[in-house]
Order: structure tokens, then sequence, then C-alpha cells
């Protein structure tokens, strides 16, 4: 219909949308397309923001691949996602699915899951983590009327990135909350249906429950990954900003904020974040990929 | 079958126990810290640490921490909290602003490239802050932006955080377009049918938005740490992490305490909004 009209009246028509879309467009070009093809061009070059960016080519991301800290970083934070990730969400489901069985105070139980996950990511939090995995923390307070001797978790380079994964794994309380409605759309006639049959619990879980949820799982599991990536306030705060010790918690978005804005190293730290946004990508895009043979959506085949 | 049903029923209810045992222990467990903290925040630093610190009940509670800790970081507590005010409200307020009116073009009107500027805008949904970090640092710097809350503010009133256009953009198709053909039919026009129709029927969509607005822009660390270096400007976390540096090992009640003044404004927002909030999580996966 409009593909009939010429290109210059379908703009002209055009014109009262993209006036709403106005400010949205200034930010699409401003403030994300245009910083990102910038980052894109700073990351060849060495720019300290001090004197005009000077040409370097690949420098930048050859230099990550030979950088100790930067491989670090990138080790700290793959085991980071590794972990916290897969427990996150076994977490969340397991709750989800004890709550999901009628339980009286379920409102009640759900909020007081959910709280921790919007208070998480505060400075708060993380200087309440720093104190109770403290050498003579609470932890260890509680440890010693065990009789057990604990050490300081965030000031051993073994535990500490463990303090970290424990504070997210601590926050599963919004993927529970995505579970529980992804549970409540499971028909319960089908479960019944099973039961009748003679399926056990687990084998209505594996069977039914599963299958079903395996949309919400994957994304979760999105979702998390994309998070994970991404977490700095915990690891700033919990480690002083250093990353240490001996950069056992030196996130990739920590490195990235010492080199850009505490060394002012912006073309090394643009090339960095390229790297990042590319990581993600790949994954997202695997999880994408992936997801084809393990989720199943109900609905396929009815449109 | 009776007897199998109430057989069943009472297995059932047994095993209901049990999770409500376990779901009430657990979650316990999880809040402790946080009641730990709470309670920790009137007691002296002596029971802080030591044995015995893990009890709940303060051995002589005191508001001393309270008291101190509001001038501790340097000055008065409550200027942190005026500018956490200042940019959480402008950032609702561009939030809502902007998003609404990208979600509505989105939603209801023909134009050109629009199915590409609507996959661009799911793009960005996923989009790493990082690699717009740097550019935008350097152009704010060029603008003479830093050390002012415009960096902070500004990108909110232009939709950046496309999350919540998506989210809007939901509500709007489920809003009956029936109702803005009446009221062309009536004579109005594109922002009319905006203002006087889509808009008070989005606003659980706005009220939504607000809300994880307020929330994020309140807990944001890493932007005002980029952004803001005086004293008297920063915000709320970043005043907490200066208290945390300059503060040695004796100033751990006071911490607890204002790391408790910071936490309330979260938690008043969860307690009165708390359906809203947990439906916006259940639909939309936010956080």
């Amino acid at each position: 219909m409009t593909a009939e009209l010429p290109f210059r009246s379908r703009l002209r028509a055009s014109l009262p949308a993209y006036a709403f879309l106005s400010p949205w467009l200034v930010g699409l070009f401003g403030l994300t397309l245009g910083p990102m093809l910038l980052t894109l061009y700073y990351s060849f070059t060495d720019y300290s923001l001090l004197a005009a960016p000077e040409w370097l080519g690949l420098d930048n991301y050859t230099r990550l691949a030979g950088d100790p800290r930067y491989l670090d970083s990138l080790v700290v934070t793959g085991t980071y996602v590794l972990f916290s990730v897969p427990f996150e969400l076994i977490a969340a489901l397991t709750v989800a699915m004890v709550l999901n069985r009628g339980m009286r105070g379920l409102t009640f139980y759900r909020a007081i899951y959910y709280v921790p996950s919007l208070l998480g990511g505060s400075v708060a939090i993380a200087i309440l983590w720093r104190q109770i995995f403290g050498s003579d923390g609470l932890v260890n307070q509680v440890l010693a009327i065990f009789g057990y001797e604990g050490s300081g978790w965030i000031s051993s380079p073994d535990t500490a990135l463990s303090t970290l994964i424990i504070l997210r794994i601590w926050q599963f309380g919004a993927p529970m909350v995505i579970f529980l409605a992804g549970l409540r759309q499971i028909p319960a006639e089908l479960l019944e249906a099973a039961a009748i049959d003679g399926a056990g619990k687990v084998r209505r879980f594996l069977a039914i429950t599963l299958p079903l949820l395996t949309p919400i799982v994957f994304f979760n599991l999105v979702l998390q990954i994309i998070g994970a990536f991404q977490a700095f306030t915990p690891a700033f705060i919990v480690s002083g900003g250093t990353g240490g010790p001996s950069d056992s918690t030196l996130f990739y978005t920590l490195y990235l904020y010492q080199r850009a804005f505490g060394s002012f190293e912006m073309g090394y730290a643009a090339a960095m974040a390229w790297v990042l946004l590319l990581i993600i990508a790949a994954f997202t895009a695997a999880n994408f990929m992936m997801s084809r043979r393990w989720v199943f959506y109900s609905d396929e085949g009815k449109r | 079958m009776t007897a199998v049903s109430t057989r069943r029923s009472g297995a059932t209810a047994l095993s209901r126990t049990t999770g409500h045992i376990a779901i009430a222990l657990v979650g316990l467990l999880m809040f402790y810290p946080l009641l730990w903290m709470l309670s920790s925040s009137f007691k002296p630093v002596s029971e802080i640490f030591g044995p015995g610190s893990g009890a709940l009940i303060p051995g002589s509670p005191s508001l001393d921490n309270y008291s101190e800790g509001w001038t501790g970081p340097g000055l008065p507590f409550t200027r942190y909290l005026i500018n956490s005010l200042i940019v959480c409200t402008l950032t609702v307020l561009g939030n809502v602003l902007s998003c609404s009116l990208a979600a509505f073009a989105f939603a209801r009107m023909q134009f050109l490239g629009r199915k590409a500027f609507f996959a661009a805008m799911l793009a960005t949904v996923m989009l790493p802050q990082h690699v717009t970090l740097i550019s935008q640092y350097a152009i704010f710097r060029d603008l003479g932006w830093l050390d002012t809350y415009l960096p902070l503010v500004v990108p909110k009133f232009l939709a950046t955080e496309a999350f919540f256009v998506f989210l809007m953009v939901q509500f709007i198709r489920g809003i009956p377009r029936e109702l803005d053909e009446a009221a062309r039919i009536d004579g109005c026009s594109w922002w009319g049918i905006y203002r006087k129709i889509v808009l008070p029927l989005l606003s659980p969509a706005l009220v939504t938005t607000a809300i994880f607005s307020f929330i994020w822009a309140y807990n944001d660390f890493l932007a005002p740490l980029i952004y803001i270096s005086s004293p008297e400007k920063l915000t709320v976390p970043l005043a907490l992490r200066t208290f945390l540096d300059s503060s040695g090992q004796s100033a751990w009640g006071q911490l607890f305490a204002m790391s408790i003044v910071t936490l309330i404004p979260v938690v008043a927002a969860f307690v009165i909004f708390q359906r809203r909030i947990v439906e916006g999580v259940s639909t939309t996966g936010l956080k």
C-alpha cells in the first residue's frame, strides 16, 4: 500500500513518527551507535584524552593477547560466570518448584527471596560482604562456634572470588520469580494425567515440567550470562578497586576501568570493550543456536 | 477412591510441611546477613567483632553509629541523599517521557525504516555499556560536562535505556487500536492520541518503568564513579565508598548504619510497589 508511494511522500508521511522518535534517534546515533564506532576507532589508536588519538593499527589487540593481567581477568570473569550462573539458576528453579506447590505464604516468601536481587548490586551490600567474609568477620565467628578456624576469605587469593560468586548466587530471587511465572503456565491437567498414569515426581519433572520450562530456562540463562560478564560493583568494593588479592577478583570490567580511568589508556580500554562486546555477542549467539536443540516451544506449529 | 485421595493428600501435606520448613530456613539463612547488618548498626564496634558477634540482638543498643556516621564521610549524609534524589528524579522523568514517546511511534505509527530501527532498538537492549562508555566519556568531557549530573541524566532523556522502550511497545500493542481510531475520527492528532488515549492507559508500564529507573539509578555506581568527583556532588553509593576507604576498623558500626540508611529507599520502594515489581520481573525479566 504505502510501498507504491514515491519515496519523498513516504518520507513526508513518516515525519510525525520521526518527531515522536526524535529523542530516541538522537540517543541512538549520538550516544549509542556513534560512540560504539568511536570506541572502535579508539581501539586502533593510542589515546590518553590529553592528545589527539594516534593510529596504532592492531597493536592494542595484539598487546591484549600478551597481557598477563588481561588474561587473568578473562580467567577470573570466566570462572565467575561459569560458577555463578548455573548455581544461581539451579537455586532459583529449586526454590521456585517448592514454592509453586500451592504453598501458603507464597507472596511473602517470594518477596523475601527476591529482595536480595534488588539490593545485591549496591555498594552497601558489597560493604557487608567485605565484613562478613573478612578474617574476623561474621562467617568466621559462626565457624568458630563449630570449632573451625576460618581464614580471611577476602584476603586470600584462593577464596576471594568464591565470596563474589556466593554474592551472585545469593541474588537468585529474580530468576526465581521468572521461573515461578513460567511454572504457573504449565497446565495442571498434564501433570495430573501423568500422575494418574503412575509417573513419579522426578519423572513428571523431567518429562513435563522441565521441557515446558526450557524457554524460561533459556531466557534466564541468556540474561544472567550477559549480566554476569558485566558485574563490576561487588568486585570493585570488595577489593577496594584493585581486583586483589593477587588479581584474583580482577573482573574484566574492573581491569577495563583501571586502564581507562586509572591510567587513561583509552585506546587500550576501547579494545577491551570491543572484545567484551564480541564475547557477549558470541555467547548470546551460541546460546541461541544451541537453544534449537533443547528449548521446546509448546506453541510451535499452532500459528 | 476416597481412601486413595486421602492417603495422597496426607502425603502431600507432609511434604508440604517439610517444604515449608526448608523454605523458611533457607530464607532465614539468606536474610540473616541483612538482619545482622541492621542489628550491628546499633552495636558498638566491640560487639560487631569477636565472640558472640553473630547475635542479632544488640547487647546495648544505641543510635551513636547513626549520629556519628551521618557526618562521618565528610559532609552530612543529607547532602548525598539530596544529590541522589536529584539524579533519580530526573532519571525517572527522562525515561518515562522519552521511552513512552519512542514506544508510541514504534507501536502505532508507520514510518520509513521502522523495521530496521526497531531491530536496532532491540539490539541495544543487550549491548554492554562499556562499548559506549569510553567514547561517551570523551564526548561529555569535550562538552564540559565532567563533574556535573548531565552525563548521568541527559542520556535518560534520549531513551538510551532501550529496555523500557521495548516494555512499553509490548504494553501499547495490548491497547485496542479502536480507541485510537475513534479519537482520530473525533479530530485528534497523533499528539492528542498519545497524550489523551495511550499515555493514561499506559500508566501501569510507566509506573514499572519509574520504579526500576529509580532503583537502577539509585544503585548505579560505575557512571557516577567516572563522572562525579567533587565531594559535595557525590551520590549515595559514592559517598559510601569514600566512607569505606577513609575509615578504619573502628568505623564499621557507622559504616553499617549508613549502609542501612542507603538501603532504606530501595526497600521502601519495594514494600510500596511490591506487586508491580514482582509483576515487572516475571513478565519481562527485569532484575
